[in-house]
């Protein structure tokens, strides 16, 4: 394996950061609108969203992935690879994301709400001032899991041909005849990665702990 | 789009069989990762430093790896090392040694948590090793750990899915040659869909279950 090569697979790692970073910055707010969706206990729309949830929570990456980006154009929607990429990612962890908010929404002491009613709050503003900066802090550490746990699936975009990190490897493999350096290298740039969102995941978890201890 | 269906349903015996070796694969690969994690979670409750450690590399260096990326070294590089796999020995392997690293962790995690009253009772009335650990350490374990393990059987059947790579007949796979076959995307990977969502409607089902039996016990 060449200087290149190495070069080539960290090319496509630029790709996965970038198609990930899209994913969660799509998938964060929208998992949150869909949360807001079922605790406000919207008719008709709430009871979709738990259906969503509910099925895309139980479909592997691949099958929405391909479902995506076959029949897509089949209804004369045209799809890339990586626009397929970005919408599988953005729906899949939208699902587990809305989960994650829905749990510390569901939590949220109703007290509070009550107090900032009291003092004339309207929606919006209760919302932004009261409910939102506490939830925040309470989903955090969910939404990193989530966020290592979408890294982990990256490597199926290059399923549809989206030249990531795996793609290039499997190239470098295939020309070389020598595939095992080249996805050594791939893992060796993953584990970091995710190894690094684990320990911020642990860092707050610990630190939630000691502010508790403190309360 | 009702015609598709149709199409999809004529093909129904290759959908089966997909379905039916994603539920052999997972389950298969689900229950050795449980006895393994089991094995392996005594490791990392050690008191002496070395094994923990050892045990540590591997749990926490898995579980920071792709699935994919693991399916392809077993599949695509070992042999370069003179270890060769058929599709389904290295599928089942990938399963297997993967979710073995998190069924560890989530039965160590567990263990931590437990009460150390039982334990000791346990050594007092003479149990020790693997009698004391299958006695009295791991039977109220499987019953708190139990919606985590029956989440990790969830993420077994899902990871499954990406063997359609290495070209392992299941579910995924059937759904993407009756879709090249036919030319039926939409009604061949929403079957496929539909399918996945019912295993994992049963698994939840059995994990409540389980979490009934728990509080009965209680």
């Amino acid at each position: 394996m060449s200087h290149g090569d190495i070069l080539a697979i960290f090319n496509g790692a630029l790709t996965t950061l970038l198609l990930s970073a899209a994913g969660i910055a799509l998938g964060l707010p929208i998992g949150l609108g869909l949360a807001l969706l079922r605790w406000a206990r919207v008719p008709v729309i709430a009871p979709i969203v738990a259906v969503y949830v509910s099925l895309l929570r139980a479909t592997p990456l691949v099958t929405l992935l391909l479902l995506l980006f076959f029949a897509l154009p089949n209804v004369g929607v045209p799809i890339g690879p990586l626009s397929a990429g970005v919408l599988a990612l953005t729906m899949n962890t939208a699902a587990f994301n809305c989960e994650v908010w829905r749990a510390s929404l569901m939590d949220f002491p109703k007290e509070q709400i009550e107090a900032a009613q009291s003092v004339g709050m309207r929606r919006g503003l209760r919302f932004r001032r009261i409910v939102f900066p506490q939830v925040l802090r309470t989903s955090l550490t969910g939404l990193i899991n989530e966020m290592s746990l979408l890294i982990k699936v990256t490597p199926v975009l290059a399923v549809v041909g989206v030249v990531d990190i795996t793609r290039a490897a499997q190239r470098i493999g295939a020309e070389t005849y020598e595939p095992l350096p080249p996805f050594l290298v791939a893992v060796a740039i993953y584990i970091p990665i995710v190894f690094a969102l684990v320990s911020v995941q642990r860092l707050i978890e610990r630190r939630n702990l000691r502010l508790e201890a403190a309360a | 789009m009702i015609h598709d269906f149709g199409v999809v349903w004529g093909e129904r015996g290759l959908l089966l069989a997909g379905l039916g070796n994603t539920v052999l694969l997972s389950v298969l690969a689900a229950i050795c990762a449980l006895v393994l994690g089991a094995l392996l979670s005594t490791v990392l409750m050690r008191q002496s430093k070395a094994p923990v450690l050892v045990a540590r590399v591997f749990v926490d260096g898995l579980r920071c790896t792709p699935f994919l990326l693991f399916a392809y070294i077993l599949y695509y590089g070992l042999p370069s090392l003179g270890i060769n796999f058929d599709n389904w020995s290295a599928s089942l392997t990938a399963l297997i040694v993967y979710h073995t690293a998190y069924m560890a962790e989530i039965l160590r995690s567990a263990w931590a948590a437990q009460p150390r009253a039982p334990i000791e009772a346990g050594m007092a009335f003479g149990y020790s090793g693997l009698g004391l650990f299958r006695r009295i350490v791991l039977p109220p374990l499987l019953l708190t750990a139990g919606p985590v393990v029956g989440n990790q059987m969830i993420q077994v059947i899902k990871d499954s899915a990406f063997l359609t790579v290495i070209a392992l007949p299941e579910l995924t796979h059937a759904a993407s040659s009756i879709q090249s076959r036919h030319y039926v995307p939409f009604a061949a990977f929403i079957a496929a869909v539909l399918l996945y969502w019912a295993l994992c409607l049963v698994i939840e089902a059995g994990v409540a279950s389980v979490g009934r039996m728990a509080e009965a016990r209680r």
